[in-house]
This record gives C-alpha cells, sequence and structure tokens, in this order.
C-alpha cells in the first residue's frame, strides 16, 4: 500500500472547523514523461480521493493528470462526535489506500 | 552559449562563502522545503521510520534492534558520509554503510540504488542531522578518494565538453535559460527533486549532470561518484543538512 | 481535442536537422477546448466571475509543482452551499484538473493542492452552488520550465 500521511488536530470543539491535511507518495504518471529507452511511460494516476467522517463525506476529489506528483490536499471538516475520520485513495487500476486518524470532540 | 545576461558580484566563485541551493529557490519552494507535512520528501522519510524498526534477515532483526531510536543514535551520522572504511578499505557513502549494515549483520539482502527503500532509509538517517553543519573527513586514509573527487569535478568530460566547475563555479549567478547557476552543493540529499517529480540520490544528479553535458555517466554507486561526493560534501563542508531538500 | 502543434515541436520542425524526440510532444488546449471542458461537467450556461479566490504565485519557478488554494464565499448551510468546485488549465494538454466535491461535513469550502502547468497561461476555477448557479475566477500564472515537456533525458 503506497506511504500516506495524515496532518489534523487531535481534538476539536464541536461545529468548529478544522484543516486537515493528506498526501499520498504516486508518481501521478501524466503520459508525457518517456523511460530510458525512449518507450512512453502510459498514464497512471488516483483517480479518487475521498474524506469521510461520521457517516458521511467531508471532501471527494476527482483527480486528472494536471495534478502534481505525491498529490497533496488541504480541506475542511466541521467537528461534530468524536470518532474516526477515513481516507480513502483510489488508483485507475482499482488499488485502495486507506489511512484514518481519531478525532476528540469537546 | 552560457554567457547570457548578467552575475551578481556577490555570488560566489571559487573563493566565496558556500550557499545551499535553497538560497536559489523561490520564495513558494523554500517555503514547500520548510513545511514538514506538506514537503514530498517527508514522504520518503515517513517511509524511512517504518523501514527502521522492520524485521529483516533470518534473525528477523532491525535497525532498531541495534541502532536503538534513531532520534538519538542516528543525530550526527549523515554528517560525517562519505567516510573512509577500514573494513573494505575503501570510501563509502550512507546508501553503501546502509546495504553493509543489512547484508553482513542483518543477513538480509541490500537495497537496490534508486529503490524506494534505500532512498527512504537513506533520506530519514539523514534527517536526523538536519541543521547540523556537513562535516566529512578528507584527510589520512580519505585523502586518496578526495584527491580523485577533486580531479573529477574539474575534468571536462562529455560532448559539451565542461567540468562541474565549470557552471558551479565560474558561472554560479549566471542564468542558463530561466534558472540561475547554483554552486550545486549537495548538503540537502536525497532531495526531492520537482523535475524528477520524485525522490532522488546525490549519485543520480551526477548521472542527470553527466548528461546534461553529454557525457557518458558512470553506475550509480560507482567508486568515481563516491569519491565526486566526498570532494562536494567537502565543498558543502558547514551547511547544514537540509535533507530532505526541495530542489526544481 | 485540436490537434495543435506546441511551440516546441513547431520549433523542431523549423530548425530540420536533428530532433530532439521523436516521441510526439504533447499537445497545447485552447480557449475552446478549455469552453468545451467547462461545458461537459458544468452544462452550457456561462458563470458568472465571482464568489471564487483563487490564489497561485504570479511566478512558479517549476510547472511542476505549483500550489493553488481555492475558497468559495458561501455560508455552508444546509439549503445555500456549494456543492463542487472545478480547476481548469487553458493551455495544458488536458485542461481539467481536478473537481472537488464539498460534503455535508465541510463547513469550510476551501481547499489546496499542488497542479502541473505546461507553461504560461490561465488558471480557471468554476464553482456550483446549490441553487445550480454558476460562479468563477481566473489567475494567470508565469511558469519558468514547463510541467508536460517530456524529459529529454534518461534520467
Amino acid at each position: 500500500m503506497p506511504n500516506s500521511r495524515i496532518k489534523m488536530p487531535e481534538s476539536a470543539a464541536a461545529g468548529e472547523s478544522i484543516e486537515i491535511r493528506a498526501m499520498i507518495m504516486h508518481p501521478m504518471e501524466n503520459g508525457f514523461n518517456f523511460d530510458s529507452q525512449g518507450t512512453t511511460i502510459p498514464v497512471h494516476i488516483i483517480t479518487d480521493f475521498v474524506c469521510t467522517y461520521d457517516g458521511t463525506e467531508v471532501v471527494r476529489v476527482q483527480l486528472q493528470p494536471g495534478l502534481s506528483a505525491n498529490p497533496y490536499f488541504s480541506f475542511y471538516l466541521t467537528a461534530s462526535r468524536s470518532g474516526s475520520v477515513d481516507f480513502r485513495w483510489t488508483d485507475q487500476d482499482g488499488t485502495v489506500t486507506t489511512n484514518s486518524a481519531l478525532l476528540q470532540v469537546t | 552559449m552560457l554567457g547570457c545576461a548578467s552575475s551578481s558580484a556577490a555570488d560566489s566563485t571559487a573563493s566565496g562563502a558556500p550557499r545551499s541551493g535553497y538560497s536559489y529557490l523561490s520564495e513558494e519552494t523554500r517555503r514547500l522545503q520548510d513545511d514538514d507535512f506538506a514537503n514530498p520528501g517527508m514522504l520518503w522519510v515517513q517511509k524511512g521510520e517504518e523501514l527502521w524498526t522492520q524485521s529483516s534477515g533470518p534473525a528477523a532483526q532491525s535497525c532498531q534492534s541495534c541502532h536503538g531510536r534513531a532520534r538519538d543514535t542516528m543525530r550526527t551520522v549523515a554528517t560525517r558520509y562519505p567516510l573512509y572504511s577500514p573494513e573494505l578499505g575503501r570510501v563509502i557513502n550512507l546508501e553503501q554503510q546502509i546495504n553493509r549494515c543489512r547484508v553482513s549483520r542483518l543477513k538480509s539482502s541490500a537495497l537496490a540504488y534508486e529503490s524506494e527503500d534505500l532512498l527512504a532509509l537513506t533520506a530519514f538517517i539523514s534527517h536526523q542531522a538536519k541543521g547540523l553543519p556537513v562535516d566529512v573527513r578528507v584527510d589520512g586514509p580519505a585523502a586518496a578518494s578526495f584527491a580523485r573527487g577533486r580531479a573529477f569535478f574539474y575534468q571536462r568530460r562529455g560532448q559539451l565538453n565542461l567540468a562541474c566547475a565549470n557552471c558551479h563555479e565560474r558561472y554560479v549567478g549566471f542564468r542558463l535559460h530561466g534558472e540561475t547557476i547554483s554552486q550545486g552543493q549537495i548538503n540537502g540529499f536525497p532531495i526531492y527533486r520537482e523535475l524528477w517529480q520524485t525522490m532522488g540520490s546525490t549519485h543520480r544528479m551526477f548521472v542527470w549532470c553527466n548528461e546534461a553535458v553529454r557525457a557518458e555517466p558512470y553506475p550509480l554507486g560507482s567508486q568515481e561518484y563516491i569519491d565526486l561526493e566526498l570532494f562536494e560534501r567537502w565543498r558543502a563542508r558547514a551547511l547544514p543538512i537540509e535533507t530532505p531538500a526541495v530542489r526544481r | 481535442m485540436r490537434d495543435r502543434l506546441s511551440r516546441r515541436s513547431a520549433m523542431l520542425t523549423i530548425g530540420g536537422g536533428v530532433l530532439l524526440s521523436m516521441v510526439a510532444l504533447p499537445g497545447v488546449a485552447g480557449d475552446e477546448d478549455t469552453a468545451a471542458a467547462i461545458r461537459q461537467l458544468y452544462g452550457d450556461r456561462a458563470p458568472t466571475a465571482g464568489r471564487i479566490s483563487l490564489q497561485l504565485p504570479t511566478l512558479a519557478e517549476s510547472g511542476n509543482s505549483v500550489s493553488l488554494t481555492l475558497a468559495v464565499d458561501s455560508p455552508m448551510t444546509a439549503t445555500d452551499r456549494v456543492l463542487r468546485a472545478s480547476v481548469f488549465a487553458n493551455r495544458n494538454p488536458r485542461p481539467l484538473i481536478a473537481t472537488v466535491l464539498f460534503g455535508p461535513k465541510c463547513g469550510t469550502p476551501a481547499f489546496s493542492t499542488n497542479i502541473r502547468l505546461s507553461g504560461t497561461q490561465d488558471v480557471i476555477a468554476v464553482a456550483q452552488m446549490s441553487d445550480h448557479s454558476l460562479w468563477s475566477a481566473q489567475v494567470r500564472v508565469l511558469v519558468t520550465v514547463g510541467a508536460c515537456d517530456a524529459l529529454q533525458l534518461r534520467y
């Protein structure tokens, strides 16, 4: 599973909007590079990213090759209940990477 | 070909003070390097941290089994590499030291050059020394390697017939298309290079530079590049280690 | 997409002699291609400029990673919120860069990422509100080294 990284506060007040930062190691090949033999490296990207919390989606991103490699996202979540914040990246070939963090809500 | 635009008198020539590649970056890129989360090189540092505790080999040992917590025991290690290995009778770099540990101590396999795992471990260990000045020994048994590395730096090569020094000493501060020529210091390696969109080692950089002047590059891990690496780290002495640096 | 030569491949043809590479270089989008990409996602109505703050550096030294921050002016209530926003680069080989869908648990419609730009061009953001209104913003970015030029060296 590719390496992923999350940064978010450990706790928040109910109703507070907190920043979440997420990143994953992935070349996001755009189809315009070629290898040492001169063969074009085909497009290979993550196509979907979703963050879910308290049973619903926070944010969903539909990725295209125009995003940089090792895609980085920053977005906001409104705290409601203590629980797990889940992250899911889906590769174009169907491979899924997941990560999660616990949020304490006071 | 190289005589474009103006130079800055403040940029050093051979006699000037060492300047890190960081000082040639745009504010945007500097911000990215300084961001401990968003710096893409930290993905490799994070991977290295995981590998540090991962068992390998028949005795199921890990780096941690002998070295304990990297934060405690690896703090100054990267400042000293490349260094002379009495056991092997030659100068080796950090990547080779990692592989020596894996092969002879863990009885595991060596990691391939530019593999994600070797870059991760090298970045992780180097990152422990972040902020400390590069401090390699170039005297005594390392002297021969140092002399060879220095000769390499000043030797013209390739179809463009250029030596490292022609750009990275003579024309520091001049522009090559849209970019300002830096001193070519290696205090930030392994780096996240935006051109490669991934992490790369010093040897990958040397290969790239040699190709750029249309010279046949040496193999990754070759003694020629280790010698050059030693000389380059000496050039970078007293510059702080910045691993993982972000460069163009 | 229109099959238009990029400036670089045009120079190679004019210069004759040795081509740097036989690999087909990426094309360049035109404004029609970008408009078509926007229509494909958001329909025929033209967006109104406004309500989006789009931040990118004025000068990017590497087109491989250009920071982008998008923020939409919206109260984000259950009945008055941003549904989704897309980013386009009007000269990239593929104008659409990404689409963000803001879910119920998102109370601040702001989003940051890093994008690839093939050269100096305009970056356009389009946002769709819950009342189906469309809004847009546009920023010009100067790019020193393009992201989509295939690496001419082996390494």
